[in-house]
């Protein structure tokens, strides 16, 4: 078991209430169980049915491997422009 | 030429159109966002602009690649503005120089359509009414700006 840590922005940022999240995670553990394990969390309410997921800042899918030298970071509905 | 960027100053687009001006170029395409004074019926008195910085400047660099490869524009800039903006503030500026003006045109225009579906920056809008909410374009009642 190992610890990532996850940047959170925005109206995420607000809900989970603070800019990180520290989620343990076995060995050989994907961003869907990543995800799987922050939906257990307060201020989970907050995430869409599937929520975008950065990792070493890319876009991630489910099935990608992560591990805490990854950085990672949970995206809110984008806004810019 | 390619650059991309996010900022916390004020962005002066005439600045960037003098980047990528040559005598080789006969068309300098730009869009410039604006904050507007009102959104979906509301009305605005200001926005804060924050971002994943890093990665912002990541995939606004992979969206000016990926426009150069697709419209041949070979001097392209970008500058996008965070922290708190006042109505009518440029939130975000785009470039590009070509030799003809279709392909700088549409290459504006792609850049901004990508920007808004990828790159993490984020809108807090301040309300008349004093309420305050984060712009989510993909709720029903989101609307994009710019």
């Amino acid at each position: 078991m190992s610890i990532v840590t996850v940047q959170l922005f925005a109206s995420y940022a607000e809900s989970f209430g603070g800019p990180t999240l520290e989620i343990p995670l076995d060995p050989g553990s994907t961003v869907g169980d990543l995800v799987d394990n922050i939906r257990a969390l307060p201020g989970a309410y907050i995430l869409p049915e599937s929520p975008r997921v950065a990792v070493n800042r890319r876009f991630a899918s489910f099935d990608q491997v992560v591990g805490p030298r990854d950085e990672v970071a949970l995206i809110p509905p984008v806004a810019g422009g | 030429m390619r650059r991309a960027a996010i900022v916390t100053r004020e962005i002066q687009p005439a600045e960037l159109m003098a980047e990528v001006r040559s005598i080789e170029f006969g068309a300098i395409s730009l869009f410039a966002g604006t904050v507007r004074d009102t959104n979906d019926g509301r009305g605005v008195t200001a926005i804060d602009y924050s971002a994943y910085t890093s990665m912002a400047e990541s995939e606004l660099d992979r969206i000016l690649d990926e426009a150069q490869g697709r419209f041949g524009v070979s001097a392209i800039v970008v500058e996008h503005r965070v922290g708190a903006l006042a109505l009518g503030d440029v939130s975000v500026a785009i470039v590009a120089a070509h030799a003809h003006r279709a392909p700088a045109l549409e290459c504006t225009r792609f850049v901004i359509d990508e920007i808004k579906k990828r790159v993490p920056i984020w809108k807090l809008e301040h309300y008349a009414d004093g309420a305050r909410e984060w712009v989510d374009p993909t709720a029903s009642s989101g609307v994009a700006t710019a």
